[in-house]
């Protein structure tokens, strides 16, 4: 792969000593008739090689939006980067003209988007679609970019790669289709893997072996992966770190093991008491009362009061509570995590 | 794709009885004098009465006359005029002026209404995007009657920019300002059904994959979302075509063409009904034929067709 | 959008509103609408023209006089005279009448077949659909101004015979399958909503449920259809009677006029030019306001 690798241009800044990637105080906002939504208000977390980020957070709380800014793919108009950092080894890439941000997807940053279905171009082959990367980034010639592609969907285990090559995206069932996705994000060999929801369109069988081939191929690769889902089943397994959203904000982050033992947030202790059982798929996250709030109307002081069971006068007075250090690489916005965290 | 296929066959081949059967009907059925309908106004002699009689069958059953009718039309005869000329050596004298004619405008709309599209469905609410809209739809309401007559005037007689007038060998100058009033009747629906399916598919899920992808916008715009906005495009040539087809008769009288529309202008001013069956007949049939490979282009352009 | 201040006071004036109706937001973004306003005038003006021509000052367009031919415009014939010697300001003045005329009794007739071939259809469903809607099929099948030019010929092949119903019934039978289709599909989308549902269950009988609730759901998009084809109606018709299948004798239109001053128009453009445009103006007139009152019920097409 190195000779591969010696073909990007190198980017102005790089570390490869740095960390792998950095996001803060990330402020994304949408501008429109009915007026500004601020879809994430401070987002902050690292990744490091090989680590599994898991983020969590009901619909609708910015973990998509999060993606988006950080892939620099946001729909602008609407959509702007209002303030932050998203740095790639050492390197901010909003900073980045859009000729050098280019070079960075693919090649370094990939994501995956939950409906396969939708995410694929409904008229080109999968193979066109595959090829298109080798061609345009490594400037392959037609014949070694379809063989390249055949491998690539060998590695994901399509069964027949040769021979659905030219087939299209609607030819393929949705567990398939996803693998397909997941072997054009991996084409290039990125360092860092975005999963936006990977399997929440898919059966549970389903959605079990796409995970574990992205469990696999992330540990062959050492790729850093950022794994976007609201569902909390899934992640216990797979994730190394969490990392909580509420309203666009990054409310608690810690290492799985201690989210899922000591939350220290109200609103990580409620998503904890909903997880699905199996009698009641379908129904995740819904235990919670009330609903997020709407974007351009977020309530002052903790965004979360309205809905929180240990809400009190402060958190509704007081500006929004900072991300208290609750242990080395944990944090928590929350005035009151001490007694959430020792509550039993 | 067998079965689409086989599906838009029949359905062609119904509509093709359909409408002739209609154009037929109109014609000839329940007429108290059909001779003199055919001639209208014009005075007849009597060998004239007995030629037409057996040329159309008319002293049979109606659905015999109908029978003999589309005998003719399936072996490529079609009639003689009133003037007495076969209107299949007519036709073949006229069609090509009338294809050059239209292969100009086509080729003019569909650069103006892509290019157009395009950069109005890229910047939605725009002043390009404005100006276009407002443009398109006074172009979409000019009446053939008033856009042709008036562009002749202005341009080919007060200006002098383009000749007033063709021949039937006319070259790409001598047809510019007659395709350009041809193809404005279709311009401004494929330029907002382009704009529209432009805007929505940038809109798409799989336009964010292509960015994620890292290629570049053109590449985006160009390639993944172009060929899919031209779907809608292709499937209103079909529609198109009825509306150019109408609009070379007028324009084609106007401008004095020699071509298809010129003829069948005549045809209509010099009440010459046989004329008239047969060049419309033709003209349904070439209608129906291009709908047809419309299918196919739309076939090919959309697997989701074609695998159905 | 990329103003700040602009976006806070349209997220204030949001935030004031009532509750409103689909109907109330159409007429907000109505008037707002330029386009609209440009049409509304139009459509005023050639009405009041169709009705009483009289107001506009004109002479009287029957009263011709050879010695007059291709005079120039003056005090008394504002654009001049026409081959003849007509005043072209009067014929074009009271050639308005026809064509709105015209094209409102033919919209009426093709929205009448519409509405029928489409509530049938989209109501009873099954093998009556199949049935209407490859009926509709073989019409939009037919090139539309063929079929006009042979139905108004077959029509109004009677030399005493001025055109006038020939062309409304033309227009009339061959226009209708867009307002079918459009009523259909909303016949469809509304058969399937609850309270259209809960209507049939309470034993509402079928002419009842589409007048009470059906109907009533889909007249936006039925009175948007017919308001173009209103326009569209106008110019078939002067391009009917342009190439003689139309009007004819003396009546007195525009499609008449145009095609009469066509081989003159070396000597004198006005007779060809006057026609044009308020023949084009009245076809823009009612696809502007078509195009408006779209917009307005449908601001996600813009
Ligand atoms: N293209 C857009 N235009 C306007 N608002 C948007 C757009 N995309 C996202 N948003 C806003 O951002 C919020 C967060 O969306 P998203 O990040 O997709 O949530 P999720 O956490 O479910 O992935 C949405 O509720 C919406 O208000
Ligand atoms: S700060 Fe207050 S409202 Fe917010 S989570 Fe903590 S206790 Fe709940
Ligand atoms: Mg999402």
């Amino acid at each position: 792969m190195t000779d591969i690798q010696a073909q990007i241009d190198v980017l102005p800044g790089l570390d490869p000593g740095a960390q792998l990637l950095e996001v803060n105080d990330l402020h994304v906002e949408f501008r429109t008739r009915d007026g500004v939504s601020h879809a994430v208000n401070g987002a902050n977390f690292r990744l490091e090689p090989g680590e599994t980020l898991a983020i969590l957070g009901e619909s609708g709380c910015g973990k998509s939006v999060t993606a988006q800014a950080i892939m620099g793919i946001l729909d602008s108009p609407p959509g702007y980067v209002t303030r932050g950092e998203v740095k790639y080894r050492g390197v901010d890439l909003l900073q980045l003209k859009e000729a050098e941000r280019r070079k960075v997807r693919a090649n370094r940053i990939a994501m995956i988007f939950q409906d396969a279905l939708s995410a694929l171009n409904p008229v080109f082959s999968v193979g066109f679609q595959l090829a298109e990367l080798f061609r345009k980034h490594r400037g392959m010639s037609r014949q070694d970019a379809k063989k390249r592609s055949i491998e690539l969907l060998d590695q994901v285990r399509i069964p027949a790669a040769r021979e659905r090559i030219g087939d299209y995206p609607h030819q393929f069932s949705g567990g398939m289709r996803q693998r397909v996705m997941i072997a054009m994000a991996l084409a290039l060999d990125p360092e860092i893997l975005i999963a936006d929801e990977p399997t929440t369109a898919l059966d549970v069988t389903v959605q079990a072996q796409i995970m574990g081939l992205l469990a696999e191929l992330q540990r062959e690769r050492d790729m850093g992966l950022i794994l976007i889902t609201h569902d909390m089943g899934v992640v216990a397994d797979v994730a190394d770190r969490i990392s909580v959203m509420y309203a666009g904000k990054v409310v608690e982050e810690a290492p799985v093991y201690d989210i899922y033992a000591r939350p220290a947030h109200p609103y990580t202790k409620a998503l904890l008491s909903s997880i699905p059982r199996l009698d009641m798929k379908g129904q995740q996250l819904s235990v919670i009362k009330g609903l997020p709030p709407a974007l351009n109307a977020i309530p002052a002081g903790c965004a979360f009061h309205p809905r929180c069971a240990y809400a009190r006068d402060q958190c509704r007075q007081d500006p929004p509570p900072p991300a208290y250090d609750v242990a080395l690489g944990r944090t928590a916005r929350c005035h009151f995590w001490r007694e959430v965290i020792g509550d039993e | 794709m067998f079965r689409y296929l086989i599906r838009r066959l029949l359905q062609m081949v119904l509509t093709f009885f359909g409408a002739t059967f209609i154009v037929y009907a109109l014609m000839f059925a329940n007429q108290t004098d059909p001779i003199q309908a055919l001639a209208g106004e014009r005075p007849i002699t009597d060998s004239q009465r007995l030629a037409l009689t057996e040329r159309y069958h008319l002293d049979e059953p109606f659905l015999g006359q109908y029978w003999h009718y589309m005998k003719g039309l399936l072996t490529g005869d079609f009639g003689i005029s009133l003037t007495n000329r076969k209107i299949s050596e007519m036709m073949a004298d006229a069609w090509p002026v009338t294809i050059r004619l239209a292969l100009i405008a086509i080729v003019i709309v569909a650069i103006v209404a892509i290019v157009a599209g395009v950069i109005s469905g890229i910047r939605r609410g725009g002043t390009f995007d404005n100006v276009t809209l407002v443009l398109t739809l006074v172009v979409l309401s000019m009446p053939i009657v008033v856009l042709a007559p008036l562009a002749r005037l202005v341009f080919g007689i007060q200006l002098g920019w383009f000749p007033p007038t063709a021949t039937r060998d006319a070259g790409f100058y001598e047809l510019l300002l007659p395709a350009l009033v041809l193809g404005s009747l279709v311009v401004a629906t494929e330029l907002r059904v382009t704009r529209s399916a432009v805007a929505e598919n940038l809109r798409s899920d799989y336009v964010r994959t292509a960015r994620a992808k890292g290629l570049t916008r053109q590449r985006v715009v160009g390639v993944h979302v172009l060929r899919n906005s031209l779907i809608p495009v292709v499937t209103l040539i079909g529609v198109d075509l009825g509306n150019l087809m109408s609009g070379a008769i007028v324009t084609e009288g106007v401008f004095n063409i020699p071509g298809v529309g010129f003829n069948l202008f005549r045809a209509i001013k010099t009440e010459d009904g046989p004329l008239v069956v047969g060049f419309v007949s033709v003209l349904v049939i070439v209608f129906l034929m291009v709908n047809l490979l419309v299918d196919l282009l739309y076939a090919a352009l959309d697997p989701r067709i074609r695998y159905e | 959008m990329s103003d700040p201040q602009a976006v806070t006071t349209a997220e204030s004036a949001v935030g004031r509103d009532k509750p409103r109706s689909l109907a109330g937001d159409a007429w907000r973004d109505l008037r707002r609408n330029k386009i609209f306003w440009v049409a509304a005038v139009l459509v005023t003006v050639f009405v009041v023209m169709a009705i009483v021509p009289a107001v506009f000052g004109a002479g009287d367009p029957r009263d011709c006089a050879l010695s007059r031919q291709h005079d120039g415009p003056s005090g008394n014939a504002f654009f001049g005279y026409d081959f003849q010697g007509c005043d072209v300001y009067a014929k074009a003045v009271y050639g308005a009448r026809n064509s709105i005329l015209v094209g409102l009794l033919s919209t009426l007739l093709a929205g009448t077949i519409g509405l029928i071939m489409g509530l049938t259809a989209g109501y009873f469903g099954g093998w009556v659909d199949a049935v209407l809607s490859r009926g509709i099929d073989v019409v939009l099948g037919l090139p539309f101004l063929l079929a006009a030019i042979v139905l108004a010929r077959r029509l109004s092949s009677d030399p005493s015979n001025n055109g006038f119903w020939a062309v409304i019934v033309t227009l009339g039978f061959l226009g209708w399958t867009t307002a079918a289709r459009v009523m259909r599909s909303s016949v469809i989308a509304s058969k399937n909503q609850d309270y259209v549902a809960a209507a049939r269950m309470l034993g509402s009988g079928p002419a009842r449920l589409m007048m009470k609730h059906i109907l009533p759901n889909s007249t936006a998009a039925f009175i948007v259809v017919l308001t173009i084809l209103l326009g569209t109606n106008i110019a078939t018709e002067a391009t009917l009677t342009f190439l003689g299948v139309g009007l004819k004798g003396d009546a007195i239109s525009w499609g008449i006029m145009i095609n009469e001053a066509g081989p003159n128009v070396r000597t004198a453009a006005e007779p060809l030019v006057w026609p044009s445009v308020f023949l084009a103006l009245t076809v823009l007139a009612f696809i502007m306001l078509g195009d408006a009152v779209r917009d307005a019920f449908d601001p996600k097409l813009r």
